[in-house]
């Protein structure tokens, strides 16, 4: 009796025991299961993640770009406005100074205009004459050399575009850009050296040029006008009144 | 950074209208211009709370590093960070604006992203 007693505990017992490893069999099945979706969903994640890792890279990267769009506009926006700020054609001039310097990071220039009576291009501003001496007093006759050359063609020169460039001198500078209106060349800029904290001309550079070269020569064109009409007031006025007082 | 008064000296109307369109990102911003040292310091003495002080170095009457030079001598200026805009770029440059107290050097032409990033360096948030 004792004996059937201690088999049935027994068989109790491994009954319970066999549930439980099957229950435990069950869980393991479970938690396989879980981990495999689990596995798939850090996968899913890690991918993303990577995916948003490179979208933040663009964006940065474009962020970068349209600040230096901003940059670009800003200054664009600057000259274009200075340059219609005024008819005195001093100020124009400066203006045009103001630019190549802190715009473009010139160091030496001249601006020259082109009398249309001799056809000679002349100095009627400079800056930085102890580098490149000679450039307060540049006197070119159109179609002559590359600044001649550039009045006359209308067409910009960059030194470092150009073949056969040996040293910078005043006939080769590291830029010449006409100042047109429409197909007329009123004159030129001619930049020789840079800042020393400027290595080379940059993109925005060439759009300060193109700017320049369209609204530097309107203004200068206008501010000229403006002035030679003033004479002509001036002068019309003293003969009126001459004339008012003689009769 | 909101609502912070930029005090700008510039001889160069082109520049001094570049600069004051680069500051227009911090929000209510104002702008006050000077046009060379003694002006700035005529400003400065004024009522206008200045944060912050924008120079050249060379410009007419007085240049920016005198400008820089007795704003850090003036006990209540002292302490207003100042940025030297210029197109002095050598070291020798560099090294005297900094040691006479500027907080900052920028060379031109300036890239205006930096000039922003150096001023939010220099301000309190």
């Amino acid at each position: 009796m004792a004996e059937d007693q201690r088999f049935d505990k027994f068989l109790e017992l491994f009954n319970k025991g066999k549930e439980f490893t099957e229950e435990l069999l069950r869980e393991n099945q479970r938690l396989r299961y879980r981990l495999a979706t689990i596995e798939g969903e850090v996968k899913q994640l890690e991918e993303r993640f990577h995916e948003i890792e490179a979208e933040n890279k663009d964006f940065a990267a474009r962020y970068v770009e349209i600040e230096e769009q901003n940059n670009n506009l800003a200054n664009l926006y600057v000259a274009s406005y200075q340059l219609h700020s005024t008819l005195d054609f001093r100020e124009v001039v400066q203006i045009v100074e103001e630019i190549l310097i802190n715009l473009i990071g010139a160091r030496t220039f001249a601006i020259l205009l082109l009398d249309e009576k001799t056809n000679d291009l002349q100095t009627v501003a400079s800056e930085g004459d102890d580098a490149m001496p000679g450039i307060d007093k540049i006197s070119v006759r159109l179609g002559e050399g590359v600044l001649g050359t550039v009045a006359h063609g209308g067409e910009s020169y960059y030194f470092s575009q150009d073949p056969r460039a040996g040293a910078v001198g005043i006939d080769r500078p590291l830029a010449a850009v006409p100042l047109k209106l429409k197909d007329q060349v009123i004159g030129l800029i001619a930049i020789y050296k840079l800042l020393q904290q400027k290595e080379a001309f940059a993109a925005v550079d060439y759009e300060l040029f193109a700017l320049l070269a369209a609204h530097a020569a309107t203004a200068v064109f206008a501010s000229k006008l403006y002035s030679q009409s003033e004479r002509k007031l001036n002068t019309i006025q003293s003969f009126l009144d001459l004339l008012t007082t003689t009769s | 950074m909101d609502n912070a008064k930029f005090l700008v000296v510039e001889d160069s109307p082109t520049m001094r209208q570049l600069i004051a369109f680069s500051l227009k990102r911090f929000r209510n911003a104002q702008v006050i211009e000077a046009v060379d040292g003694v002006d700035a310091l005529k400003i400065l003495a004024g009522p206008e709370k200045i944060d912050l002080i924008l120079t050249d170095i060379n410009m007419p009457v007085m240049d920016g590093l005198k400008l820089v030079s007795l704003v850090r001598q003036n006990s209540e200026l002292r302490d207003i960070p100042i940025i030297i805009i210029t197109t002095e770029g050598a070291e020798e440059d560099r090294e005297r604006g900094l040691a006479l107290g500027a907080n900052a050097y920028i060379c031109k032409p300036i890239q205006s992203s930096h000039l922003i990033k150096t001023i939010s360096d220099l301000l309190p948030a």
